[in-house]
């Protein structure tokens, strides 16, 4: 990751008496697939509207690409490419149509506009039925030939909303995977606002977590796993003769909680990353035969749910 | 400016005009009833009552009497049934020809500025390069240049028909006067900014193209009361009417323009989102 395309300073928007958007302050770096995730209405679509220059802040400023986006508007958007929650795709007119327009829009050469977009619908699969009216086509199509509508230009910058949604798992794995190349390959800046978790997980180098628009939380998964306390959850496999011993030195440990998932296996959650080797010195000095320690990381979405909870406790 | 951007926009909207009947059929069949429908049927009426128009020679005299003298002069040859004829063809039915370019204006602008938002297609606009300028430009020129392709369409038609109807009284081609070439070049352009500076107005205010299609009917009333005024002796569609009727329209929509102007910043379009 390089310097950071994206510079968010207290960035806050209200509408009316709701605070959408409310203080966010975060790097995106160059090259990084990012995630901001959040239930519906935690900000992460405004936050997109922000940083693209369709919105104003109300306080606080932005920096993306370099560019001021209120100031820098149409600039802005000249680099980056956005795929909107719905298609938004004109159901009237033909998929090589609508790409036209934008290829119009966007100021790509004349002479390279018929070659990129067979080139796109040809990615896309939809080369074949390119002259047909998109009211005629599913909505997996739709969102691929958005997809190919975002990716015109050539962007610098991508933000992506829900960019699986409609899709059918192997289109899903395709995007994916075009996502991959673009960041890793191309070496694009990503921002995804999602609420798949999953999927969150698979792409994004790191993820901001909204609520009711604050920033809950910010981080990689490990980083985010750290800040609920850093309890790694893992199994150890040991000698069933020695099951009994290893018990009585994990409640010696401080915070260390185990259950007995079977007589040669416990999965023991609450000790921090930092101490796990001091753990396994201790039970093998106390005479556990130890086969075998499996760390096993929080998914997202458990993460996701523990931070919410301890969001709501507060 | 962007003007590559801002055709792009104009060619779009106007393909989906052409592709979508429930805004193309008004745009057809309203001229054809106004302009073609209606004098003929006119036309025809006369033609069949002459005789009982003759017998309400008093009735015919009293409008007459609101008529400027040097109208009634250009149709000396027309004897009394010509010129009432006429004159519901040239005068009477002037103003409602400034329905063509009002409805046209406001139904394609109604389509284009809240039809998109409906049919969610405004968003990826609204992700462009253009500027909210460029695209209210864009916006405005579809609407503008349809209802003037539609009302200088309509005239010609009305023009062709208007003198086939009054040949057997007038007996050379008498039409289009200068009352009317104001009202297609300076009036018509005009009533087309206001409507459409009307639906921008109001764009932001309803949620769906029904809503604004509706207004549409709204706006056409002061329209309809030029028209009453006329056959109530109280206006006359002369030159000197007409010039200033176009002022007023003209400086109506660069008002109602400039008070909308606001409503079509994306921060608000988003801000309804």
């Amino acid at each position: 990751m390089g310097s950071s395309a994206i510079t968010l300073e207290n960035l806050t928007r209200r509408f009316d008496d709701l605070v959408a958007v409310d203080h966010l302050t975060f790097d995106i770096g160059e090259g990084e697939v990012f995630g901001l995730l959040g239930h519906n209405g935690a900000g992460k679509t405004t936050t997109v509207r922000l940083l693209s220059g369709v919105l104003s802040p109300d306080d606080g400023s932005a920096r993306v690409l370099g560019l001021d986006p209120q100031k820098n508007g149409a600039d802005l958007r000249r680099r980056i490419g956005v795929l909107t929650e719905t298609p938004s795709i004109d159901e009237r007119l033909s998929a090589r149509e609508n790409l036209t327009i934008f290829a119009d829009l966007f100021g790509i050469p004349s002479d390279d506009v018929t070659p990129r977009i067979d080139a796109l619908l040809e990615r896309f699969e939809l080369l074949e039925r390119a002259a047909e009216k998109t009211s005629e086509y599913s909505k997996g199509m739709k969102q691929r030939l958005a997809l190919a509508r975002t990716l015109l230009h050539e962007p610098d910058l991508i933000f992506l909303d829900e960019p699986t949604a409609g899709l059918d798992p192997i289109a899903a794995r395709d995007v994916r995977d075009m996502i991959r190349r673009l960041s890793g390959d191309e070496g694009r800046t990503i921002v995804m606002a999602t609420h798949n978790l999953a999927e969150a997980q698979r792409l994004c180098h790191r993820v901001a977590v909204l609520e009711h628009g604050r920033l809950l939380a910010l981080g990689t998964l490990r980083e985010l796993n750290e800040r609920l306390g850093g309890a790694l959850r893992f199994t150890l496999e040991l000698d069933p003769t020695t099951c009994e011993t290893a018990q009585q030195t994990l409640r010696a440990m401080d915070g260390a909680t185990f259950e007995l998932e079977r007589p040669d296996t416990l999965t023991v959650t609450g000790v921090p990353r930092a101490h796990i080797p001091e753990m396994i010195t201790a039970l093998a000095g106390a005479g556990v035969r130890l086969y075998r320690v499996e760390p096993q990381e929080a998914s997202l979405e458990e993460l996701y749910f523990a931070l919410h909870a301890t969001e709501e406790r507060r | 400016m962007n003007w590559r951007g801002i055709f792009a926009v104009v060619r779009k909207d106007l393909k989906v005009v052409v592709r979508s009947p429930i805004i193309l059929l008004p745009m057809i069949i309203l001229p054809l009833i106004l302009q073609v429908a209606m004098p003929i049927g006119l036309g025809v009426a006369f033609n069949l009552a002459a005789e009982a128009a003759s017998d309400e020679a008093d009735d015919i005299s009293e409008f007459l009497e609101v008529i400027p003298e040097e109208v009634l002069t250009t149709l000396e040859t027309a004897g009394e049934e010509g010129t009432i004829l006429i004159l519901f063809l040239v005068y009477l039915f002037a103003p409602l020809y400034l329905i063509v370019p009002l409805m046209v204006s406001s139904v394609i602008a109604a389509d284009s500025f809240v039809g998109e938002r409906e049919r969610k297609t405004l968003e990826a606009l609204l992700y462009s390069p253009l500027t909210d300028m460029e695209l209210l430009i864009a916006k405005m020129m579809t609407a503008w240049v349809a209802a003037m392709v539609v009302s200088v369409g309509s005239f010609l038609i009305y023009a062709v028909a208007v003198n086939v109807i009054a040949w057997p009284y007038m007996g050379r081609i008498f039409f289009p006067n200068a009352t009317w070439l104001l009202l297609v070049f300076w009036v018509a352009p005009g009533v087309a900014a206001l409507g459409l500076a009307a639906t921008v107005l109001i764009s932001s205010r309803v949620e769906t193209f029904q809503e604004a299609y509706q207004f549409g009917g709204v706006i056409v009333l002061p329209v309809v009361a030029l028209m009453l005024g006329q056959i109530g002796g109280l206006l006359f569609f002369g030159p000197v009417l007409v010039s200033l009727l176009g002022i007023f329209a003209w400086g109506l929509s660069v008002i109602l323009l400039l008070i909308g102007y606001d409503s079509f910043s994306r921060d608000t379009l988003f801000a309804k989102m």
